[in-house]
């Protein structure tokens, strides 16, 4: 069985600070990992490679520091790597993210496609189901856990707002996995110290020319565009109440209207 | 492309075992908004199987047309058959805008369908509004709530978006209103449902997510013990609203970690948090001082997360939110 995980290198949203003075970002020395999501997604194809006769690839398209995250998934058990990356793919929304994407998978074989439910530096779990759309593919997204059954058939569970799912599915499918299906393994020494010797593929535009409309590659590509972003801004000191409970009340309640919650 | 031919805003009206989802009426309160200003029509597309009945509710809600898909196909979400149908829906009737709740269920059937029809999706906004130049100004988080980005979908049409439950608010239900209920004709290419549900399970107590939480009413040592979180409780259930804890409290064994707010606990971005008996440690603000609006009461008038607050109360959360819950009781 081939197995393809898509995977992005992401900057640790969790550690980026606003600038109280400026109101701005402060990136600087956010480390970039590899995306939770697709991390959980990469264990999972791993855990299949320990059952079965497994070969696992992994998929990613960025810039060329995104080297460091096909490294790791080298050193966790990937088999091969491929890193898709050209000036014309940037800038890319998620429609021509997929697009792009989608194009690289028409040249590999594959009997199941995972990806991360969403990244955590977008958080739009859009990119996934586009891309099992480009390939014509069936979808589950949200999925916690996966058994091989007979033949060609998934048995997968999907996780939804107020329990689960329980759905078959027949290969070649595309699933979104979610952070929370497995804790992923830590890369072993050896693992580490082959992941260097080992050769991550450089694909560029030239390698899927064939295979697309250059107009429908990158910002160019793009149906959707940022008009403007700008951070919420420092927070001002607010209102401080000394006043006893009944009049503390009235002003609170007067704020639930304002907010619309009651 | 002609862009003047796509006209109309139309929500997707999600519904599970029959019941039309709250995200569905929140988001024809907005549609009702932007069509205002467009000078077009709203319309809802309810696809299931049986289950009209609550077709008049989107109306008083503010649609002024329903389009009813009723196929056995539809009775439960899947992929496949949901992408035909709606895609179909907006093929025929080109609608300008599209509005999608982003639950399990938006999340997976809009980007499908953006992709089928080659047009922009913005995921989870949280404002939306009509430009100078008529596009829809679609305004969401990214960087992890760090950063807001303003999106336009100025060259494919319809404009695509999903908004959360919660971030918009319904409009009340005039049952006054006039619209129309449409049955509407489609067709399924049934070579391409290759997913089966064997069995869709609720879980007996639905996991409590508290970064999901719309208004987090959350309590630290100044709530004291159990006897005091059921006051928080109790006052949470008046407003909707969910109950998390400082480190505090999830160390003392009071409260569970998985709803514990700060750095080693969850990140939480809701509309509206109470810091209730919270003094306001750094890796308590880092878990919270994102959040839209923060309202902090505590006894003690130099706590630092008075810093953070944009309404701060000097005073005792035993005292106060009794009697605000009782007060929210008569209302």
């Amino acid at each position: 069985m081939n197995i393809i995980v898509c995977i992005k290198q992401v900057p640790n949203t969790t550690e980026i600070r606003l600038d109280p003075v400026k109101g701005t970002l402060i990136r600087d020395g956010v480390v970039s990992i590899m995306n939770p999501d697709d991390k959980a997604g990469l264990e999972m194809a791993l855990e299949l490679k320990e059952k079965y006769g497994v070969t696992i690839t992994v998929l990613s398209m960025g810039p060329a520091q995104a080297d460091a995250i096909m490294r790791e998934a080298f050193a966790m058990g990937a088999d091969k790597a491929i890193l898709l990356s050209d000036r014309k793919f940037a800038g890319a929304d998620t429609w021509a993210t997929s697009y792009t994407i989608a194009a690289a998978l028409k040249k590999l074989s594959y009997d199941l496609i995972i990806t991360g439910r969403q990244a955590i530096d977008g958080d739009t779990a859009q990119v996934g189901p586009q891309i099992a759309e480009q390939l014509d593919l069936p979808q589950i997204s949200y999925v916690e856990d996966l058994k091989v059954k007979e033949g060609k058939t998934l048995e997968v569970r999907k996780t939804t707002e107020d329990g689960y799912q329980r759905l078959e599915v027949e290969m070649p499918c595309l699933l979104t996995v979610l952070s929370s299906a497995n804790k992923p393994r830590y890369m072993t020494v050896n693992g580490i110290m082959e992941a260097f010797d080992k050769e991550v593929e450089q694909w560029s535009y030239e390698t899927i020319a064939d295979s697309v409309n250059e107009e429908l590659l990158g910002l160019k590509g793009s149906p959707t565009r940022v008009a403007k972003s700008f951070t919420k801004g420092a927070k001002a000191m607010g209102q401080l109440y000394e006043v006893g409970p009944e009049e503390a009340v009235e002003i609170i309640l007067e704020k639930l209207k304002e907010k619309f919650i009651i | 492309m002609n862009k003047e031919q796509y006209k109309g805003v139309y929500v997707f009206a999600e519904q599970r075992d029959g019941v039309i989802q709250n995200v569905a009426y929140e988001l024809i309160g907005k549609a009702r908004e932007l069509a205002d200003v467009l000078g077009e029509e709203v319309c809802a597309i309810l696809a299931g199987h049986d289950s009209d009945k609550q077709a008049p509710e989107l109306i008083a809600a503010g649609a002024d047309r329903v389009l009813y898909l009723d196929y056995p196909e539809l009775q439960d979400y899947l992929t496949e058959p949901y992408v035909q149908a709606i895609t179909q829906v907006i093929q025929d009737r080109k609608p300008s805008i599209v509005l999608i709740g982003a639950t399990t269920i938006g999340r997976d059937l809009g980007p499908r369908i953006s992709g089928r029809i080659h047009t922009g999706l913005t995921a989870d906004c949280t404002s939306l509004e009509i430009g100078e130049d008529g596009n829809l100004m679609m305004t969401r988080p990214a960087f992890g709530g760090n950063l807001m980005a303003t999106i336009l979908c100025k060259e494919h049409r319809p404009q695509m978006s999903t908004v959360r439950p919660g971030v918009m608010r319904q409009k009340e239900r005039n049952y006054k209103r006039n619209g129309e209920v449409e049955k509407v004709k489609i067709t399924f290419d049934k070579s391409k449902f290759k997913v089966r549900l064997i069995e869709t399970v609720k879980a007996e107590k639905a996991k409590v997510d508290i970064t999901e939480a719309n208004v987090l009413v959350s309590g630290g040592r100044g709530v004291r013990n159990a006897e005091g979180f059921k006051k928080l409780q109790e006052f949470a259930k008046t407003i909707n609203a969910q109950v998390s804890s400082s480190r505090a409290m999830v160390d003392a064994g009071i409260m569970a970690h998985d709803v514990q707010v700060g750095q080693t606990g969850k990140t939480v971005r809701p509309n509206l948090y109470f810091a209730l008996g919270i003094s306001g440690a750094i890796q308590h603000l880092a878990g919270m001082e994102e959040s839209e609006y923060i309202i902090a009461i505590n006894k003690d008038k130099f706590a630092p997360i008075f810093n953070s607050a944009d309404l701060g109360i000097v005073g005792d959360v035993h005292k106060i939110i009794p009697l605000l819950t009782k007060k929210l009781a008569r209302e």
